[in-house]
């Protein structure tokens, strides 16, 4: 039993039996409205702007765009889904409400515990050493300063920032998109999250980093977390989530297994 | 395999329902003033080494680094002196000016500091906010610690000029210490309170300048305060003598000088307007920026 249980995990995922399975993210058609304030369009002359002011309209050059239009799905525990989608298709945006960074404008969105985004754009602190970032990324994932101490080393081999030379001591401002993007993602990983989702943040590395990192994934998975993934690189979708829900204009096009939504979706681009 | 979609034990069930059975809590949902608290408690650690880099930081590019914590105050206190001192002559037959001036203005610069980097709190850390989950408090909070430790340079500049204006070392240097731990409990709510405006209302980054100035030139740092009740109607010396600035100023400036001119000549209410302010800012600060906690980072 032990043995088959051991075989198991290194072959693939050993999926949690169904009478087993606990929401861990509820989305209730959710409606997300976000309003983007463009810089200098239309009149922006001073005394336009002052008028405004005075007759207290609002600006012209904020706008509302209707990213997620009515969106409803229930992930479980140890399950990994995918979002896909062509640009603009409200991938990222569905993502940030389901972290409650972005209000829903209808519907809701229930989650347990506190979701973790993980996104490419997730900047920490660039005049900083790689070290002291982690410190502090570790220290605002909630860990104590012990456990952040005994972590240190291990985020910054995860990351394999060090291939090249000390790069850890030195300011993030020097390292390269991919090394900040590895860097950022190691230490998001080092903490066990209840959900967590990834906005394309395993595609910066290089090739033996994604290998790293999506084992990595799996591991968070199998300790009874929700991965979500937005990525456009299918494969790493393919390789990580069995489940995939293919997002157009705001709306789920397809939720089902990934190998059938993957055809499904290469189908439609193609096609294009 | 073919287990892992659309086979739902709870299904039939509506997705509310559903979550409600699991526990489940609404996506981005402001948690409840105790709880709140306890978190920041939780992320103490967090707050100190944000506030520790920050400082770090703050010198990083340049080449004399920390010993910039000194030298910076000594030279807007070189600055002033030449102009306000040499200059204008401000002094008026003042005993100690060169004190009498750094004590003021050191003390102002410590909230004048944590204001104007408060305004930028939130809206100049939104990559952090929006990549991790920690009491967004923690955040101004950093900023007021990361002055304090600049004020603690200053204070070392402020104790040296004082010693070499030849100002005896009494029993009243004692009364800085509480008198800087208010003002930084005022600071902490004020730079609170600016976070938020400064989150939603980004033309305030432009505005706060004005008004530092306004109230530095309210509160007596560059000249004399005999200056207000000579020139001032009544009503309004009342005003100044109530500004919370003036306040902490005075408190620094009895605790050091001998021999210095005073707006408030009572001890006593001048402690108890200080003790309020710092009630009142600290705990008003706190609760408007925690009723705004879901908003930060949204865009």
């Amino acid at each position: 039993m032990v043995d088959h249980l051991a075989m198991s995990n290194d072959v693939t995922v050993t999926l949690p039996r169904i009478q087993d399975r606990i929401p861990t993210v509820v989305v209730d058609d959710a409606h997300v409205v976000y309003r983007v304030h463009k810089g200098a369009a239309g009149s922006h002359s001073p005394v336009a702007a002052l008028r405004r002011l005075v007759t207290r309209t609002s600006t012209p050059n904020v706008r509302e765009v209707h990213a997620v239009r009515g969106v409803t799905f229930t992930a479980y525990r140890g399950e990994a889904i995918g979002l896909i989608g062509t640009n603009g298709s409200g991938k990222s945006t569905l993502l940030r409400a389901i972290a409650g960074l972005l209000p829903v404008e209808r519907g809701a969105v229930y989650t347990e515990g506190q979701p973790s985004l993980l996104g490419v754009n997730a900047a920490l602190l660039n005049d900083l050493s790689g070290e002291r970032n982690v410190t502090l990324g570790c220290l605002a994932m909630g860990m104590s300063p012990a456990e952040v101490q005994r972590q240190l080393p291990e985020i910054i081999e995860f990351s394999g920032i060090n291939q090249r030379g000390d790069f850890a001591s030195l300011p993030m401002r020097t390292y390269s998109s991919g090394m900040s993007a590895r860097l950022r993602f190691s230490i998001a990983a080092a903490k066990q999250h209840d959900v967590l989702l990834i906005d394309e943040a395993l595609a910066t590395g290089d090739k033996r980093f994604r290998k790293r990192s999506e084992a990595r994934v799996r591991q968070l998975r199998e300790n009874a977390g929700t991965v979500f993934l937005v990525s456009h690189q299918l494969s790493s979708v393919r390789d990580t989530c069995e489940r995939t829900i293919w997002l157009e204009s705001g709306v789920i096009k397809m939720d089902g297994p990934t190998d059938e939504v993957l055809k499904a979706y290469e189908a439609f681009t193609s096609g294009k | 395999m073919a287990n892992t979609t659309l086979a739902d034990p709870d299904s039939g069930l509506p997705p509310a329902q559903l979550a409600a059975r699991h526990g489940l809590r609404m996506a981005g949902q402001r948690p409840s003033l105790g709880t709140y608290s306890r978190q920041l408690w939780r992320y103490r650690h967090f707050i100190t080494a944000y506030a520790n880099a920050k400082l770090a930081a703050s010198f990083s590019n340049a080449r004399l680094g920390q010993l910039w914590q000194v030298l910076t105050p000594l030279s807007n206190a070189a600055v002033y002196y030449l102009i306000f001192g040499l200059v204008l002559q401000q002094s008026r037959g003042m005993d100690n000016f060169i004190a009498y001036l750094t004590a003021g203005l050191f003390i102002f610069n410590f909230t004048q500091t944590s204001v104007q980097q408060g305004t930028q709190a939130i809206s100049g850390n939104l990559g952090l906010i929006r990549a991790l989950h920690f009491p967004r408090a923690s955040l101004p909070l950093a900023i007021t610690i990361t002055q304090f430790q600049q004020l603690l340079g200053s204070m070392v500049v402020l104790i040296a000029i004082v010693l070499i204006t030849g100002e005896p070392i009494t029993l009243m240097w004692l009364m800085l210490v509480p008198a800087v731990l208010l003002q930084t409990v005022f600071n902490a709510g004020l730079t609170m309170t600016v976070a938020r405006l400064g989150a939603k209302a980004t033309d305030l980054k432009q505005v706060m300048p004005f008004i530092l100035r306004t109230w530095m030139y309210g509160s007596g740092v560059l000249y004399s305060v005999e200056l207000f009740a000579e020139n001032l109607p009544g009503w309004a010396t009342a005003i100044v003598q109530f500004n919370p600035m003036l306040v902490y100023i005075e408190l620094a400036r009895v605790a050091l000088l001998e021999n210095t001119p005073l707006l408030n000549d009572s001890l006593p209410l001048t402690w108890l307007v200080a003790i309020g302010w710092s009630l009142v800012m600290g705990l008003g600060g706190y609760l408007y920026f925690w009723r705004g906690e879901q908003e930060y980072g949204r865009g």
